[in-house]
């Protein structure tokens, strides 16, 4: 327990995170790199086609990661923001800044390659159904991150004021995860659960699951990396940063 | 309840005595719904039926472009920082501040509307639904809009950065705003999204004014 909280106390410190951070991003990179390689040759070559979509399912292996993780990468905004309120830690805030844009470009990845798997299998490239508009939501809610932050030129208030911002958006993702439950849409139900077996095939399953699982860790490294460039930017005045310049 | 009695009071009379502020919002309800009948065209079919949709966003607009200034005045004479002071539970000042709102920006939209309907040649059997949707729909415009006005409180930033802020939140309320009406246009029962309108509006009762007060807390604080 102490270790834990120690690590927690130092992660909380810029300088302590900017220096233990360095080989985390290389190594989340070469990880969610070599995942992402691996589960999409699997996905698009060795997969077998689909019995109804034929290839346009494949699509799959890049949609269904990209909306997960932006749903996720919402939610730890939301999360970071609480942190911020509750404890005023500053790389909470820091967080928020470097995963609001990635987000953003995550739910873009989304919509995109769903518009293109609805062409051939729709018959039409959007629909308005509760899914679909939601995730378009989300989005606009990544986009207002940004643009409060951008918008207040005060540091502290322009961290405390998109903290509430990312919690109060945060009524979002239950709306978007259970939209196909709740609502008749064109969008199916999902096919993976935790509490019961996938409908969906093995074969087609285990590089979806890949595939997922490399985003993930691909993108905590672009996380991570972003902030690594925010701290520096926040921390430019400071004696370590100053020291790093002059060591490059 | 004291402060949600006074602050409802004092909000009321000044909105009430400062005239051309309380008749704004309705003359630019009609103003706009006039707008979407010269753009759309006075077609008897299309007109009907894009009805109850106009009605609905020109109220969005109506309550989004009214929050704006909120706590502008209050924010720039000091008093919003006595109320933040005073007012324990702020959560009750609050809430009177936005019904006080409520009443000179969505109210007499709501009362208006049946007029609107007429006027744009809205079917007659959708008006008491439009009339309903509006009644609880617009008080949820206005406690969204007020988190959106309370994070941007003091800044001096125009309409569109509230505007890309609360209006991701406002889709829903309009969905099932407009969908109630299309419901009962197309001949079936509208208490589902009256109550999903419905929900929305306790949710946002219980949960809104504490984001605006959090909100703000730090509009004064930095």
């Amino acid at each position: 327990m102490g270790l834990i909280k120690d690590a927690f106390h130092r992660m909380g410190s810029p300088r302590f995170f900017y220096h233990g951070s360095s080989l985390w991003v290389r190594g989340l990179y070469v990880g969610g790199g070599l995942g992402l390689l691996v589960g999409s040759f699997w996905g698009l070559v060795l997969a077998p086609p689909d019995k109804y979509q034929g290839h346009s399912f494949r699509i799959m292996y890049m949609h269904v990661p990209s909306a997960h993780l932006a749903e996720m990468v919402y939610f730890a905004c939301a999360v970071a923001g609480f942190v911020y309120l509750v404890w005023r830690m500053k790389m909470a805030d820091v967080f928020i800044t470097a995963a609001a844009p990635v987000g953003a470009i995550l739910t873009m990845l989304a919509l995109a390659s769903g518009i293109l798997w609805g062409m051939p299998t729709w018959g039409t490239g959007w629909v308005w159904d509760m899914r679909t508009t939601s995730v378009l939501v989300l989005l606009f809610l990544f986009f207002g991150l940004m643009a409060l932050r951008q918008a207040i030129p005060r540091p502290d208030r322009a961290a405390y004021s998109v903290s509430i911002l990312a919690l109060v958006g945060v009524i979002n993702i239950p709306i978007i995860k259970y939209s196909v439950d709740w609502f008749a849409t064109l969008h199916q139900p999902a096919s993976i659960t935790l509490a019961s077996e996938p409908t969906i095939e093995t074969s087609m399953l285990w590089p979806l699951l890949l595939n997922a699982i490399g985003l993930y860790v691909f993108i905590a490294g672009v996380i991570l990396a972003a902030m690594r460039l925010e701290v520096l930017k926040r921390e430019h005045a400071t004696e370590w940063v100053r020291a790093i310049s002059k060591s490059r | 309840m004291g402060n949600f009695g006074v602050q409802f009071r004092r909000d009321l009379l000044i909105a009430i005595r400062g005239r051309t502020e309380t008749a704004n919002p309705v003359a630019f309800f009609v103003l706009a719904l006039s707008l979407f009948v010269f753009a759309v065209g006075t077609d008897s079919e299309t007109l009907p039926r894009v009805a109850p949709g106009v009605v609905w966003v020109v109220a969005l607009f109506v309550a989004m472009l009214s929050t704006e200034n909120l706590f502008h005045r209050d924010y720039d004479d000091g008093s919003l920082e006595l109320m933040l002071l005073h007012n324990r539970p702020l959560f009750l000042g609050v809430l009177g501040k936005l019904l006080a709102h409520w009443c000179v920006s969505g109210l007499p939209v709501a009362i208006l509307s049946p007029l609107a309907a007429v006027f744009i040649n809205a079917p007659p059997e959708i008006i008491v639904t439009l009339v309903g949707t509006l009644l609880l729909g617009t008080p949820v415009l206005t406690l969204i809009g007020g988190i959106g006005a309370a994070l941007t409180a003091g800044l001096g930033r125009g309409g569109l950065l509230l505007a890309v802020l609360v209006m991701p939140l406002y889709i829903p309320v309009l969905i099932f705003g407009s969908g109630a009406c299309y419901r009962i246009l197309d001949g079936a029962v509208a208490t589902g999204p009256m109550l999903w309108l419905t929900a929305l509006l306790a949710g946002s009762i219980t949960l809104a004014p504490f984001a605006i007060g959090a909100a703000l807390k730090g509009s004064q604080e930095y």
